[in-house]
């Protein structure tokens, strides 16, 4: 019985991994930011890639999301998730642009 | 009219001069660029618990005020129902809980320093802090080891220091360090204690590694301490978590790995919105530890969810898990929740 979690967990990262490898090479151009549903997940947006580095690790992009409240979010999440003052701003003018 | 000490004549004179303070940023938030919002999720939540069957109605408001450009003053509330099925003929119960889980005033003193007065969710570990929002958790039920660190309410009543100590395209480093008064009664309950959390993540890797440590300042004063590792790689739907949490009395981990199938057609595809999800995770208990929040016994659990994201912000999450434990039994939960975002006027940017 014991080994049971064991095996649950090894299989967990196993599985883990075959999708990643899996995931290698594929197209992933859709991902849940705002402005990146039009965009290949390569793209050098700097604003894009700090929406992924600092708020897909928890969640996903509202579906809709007014400019009217960008800047209270932000300041919200500045405190939750310690965001630097140079993300930040990045995030701003992408998410309100 | 009773003559008024000097003390009583000071303290009348700083609530009407917090007062004044208090509308005169209230006014000036109506022309500010950033207005307040209410926002949060909602939920009908549904659970088996080895035989028990429960129903929540549960609705978790956010509101976020700013008062200028540096304050933020923010709030969450929990309000829950409960109707649970009890008795050998299966009469329905109810009653109805509700907690606050911060109110704090975020004051920016800095690029690098933010002081946060008032209530705020104990940042021992990130589940509490991070993924315990309705809308966001990829599984209803939190960790056998939530309570490691987190006790007594998950929230804490004092001051807490946090911020960005250094960031650069390859490096971010965070901190939080806080004190907490102890507090037993009603809203606003907390256990005396102070701690700190620091981590690091790295951009490039999709890594994040940090640790959390907690001096309990009442009772046994015990220390627990933890470490967690995310790997979250930017390009992927695939979420690798895991946390690790030792007290005096009982410690354990768990692992949790969810992929969202966007690869197939899309995030908005149907294939695209669904989401399996598993979680490994186990407890053990050295001794016995009224209070910690562990489980009294060792206790091994899988979890195993498929979740469906509905548009309109709806999300559908779906859970089975296996509990090994001086009683085994199985965990069957279901639960629809609403996210919400409501500007509170119009303005802003």
């Amino acid at each position: 019985m014991k080994a049971i979690p064991t095996v649950c967990l090894l299989a967990s990262l196993f599985g883990g991994a075959v999708v990643m490898m899996a995931q290698a090479g594929a197209d992933t151009k859709n991902s849940a930011q705002p402005k990146a549903r039009a965009k290949a997940h390569t793209s050098s947006d700097p604003g894009e890639q700090a929406f992924r580095h600092n708020c897909s690790r928890c969640h996903s992009a509202p579906e809709q999301l007014s400019p009217h409240i960008t800047g209270t979010i932000l300041q919200h999440m500045r405190v939750r998730a310690n965001l630097s003052a140079a993300d930040e701003k990045l995030l701003l003018n992408y998410l309100a642009p | 009219m009773p003559s008024l000490t000097k003390r009583t004549l000071l303290q009348r004179s700083a609530i009407v001069a917090a007062a004044l303070w208090l509308g005169g940023q209230l006014m000036s938030a109506q022309t500010s660029p950033n207005i307040p919002v209410i926002s949060g999720g909602a939920g009908m939540l549904s659970s088996t618990n080895k035989g028990s069957t429960f129903v929540q109605p549960v609705v978790a408001p956010v509101l976020a005020l700013p008062l200028g450009n540096h304050v933020l003053v923010e709030a969450r509330a929990d309000l829950r129902g409960l109707v649970q099925m009890s008795g050998p003929n299966g009469t329905w119960d109810t009653s109805y809980t509700s907690s606050l889980e911060y109110l704090q005033a975020d004051v920016l003193v800095n690029r690098h320093v933010t002081a946060v007065l008032g209530r705020f969710q104990t940042p021992f570990g990130v589940y509490n802090e991070r993924l315990t929002a309705l809308w966001i958790r990829d599984l209803q039920d939190a960790p056998l080891i939530f309570g490691l660190g987190t006790r007594t309410s998950g929230s804490s009543d004092g001051v807490m220091l946090r911020g960005n100590a250094y960031g650069s395209s390859k490096v971010q480093v965070n901190y939080t360090t806080y004190f907490s008064a102890e507090r037993s009664t009603g809203q606003f309950q907390a256990g005396r204690s102070a701690g700190e959390r620091v981590e690091v993540y790295l951009p490039h890797a999709d890594l994040e590694i940090g640790s959390s440590y907690q001096h309990f300042l009442q009772g046994e004063r015990k220390d627990t301490w933890g470490t967690h590792v995310w790997w979250t790689p930017a390009a992927s739907g695939l979420r690798i978590r895991s946390e690790y949490a030792h007290g005096a009395h009982a410690q354990g981990y768990w692992v949790e790995t969810s992929y969202r199938l966007s690869r197939f057609g899309g995030m908005n595809s149907i294939a695209g919105r669904l989401q399996p999800v598993f979680r490994m995770q186990q407890s053990f208990r050295n001794s016995p530890g009224a209070g910690d929040g562990a489980p009294g016994n060792d206790t091994q659990e899988a979890d195993f969810g498929l979740n469906y994201t509905l548009p309109q912000e709806f999300r559908l999450n779906t859970s089975y898990a296996r509990s090994f434990s001086k009683k085994n039994g199985n965990i069957w939960d279901i639960s629809l929740t609403y996210r919400f975002l409501i500007p509170t006027w119009r303005g802003g940017k």
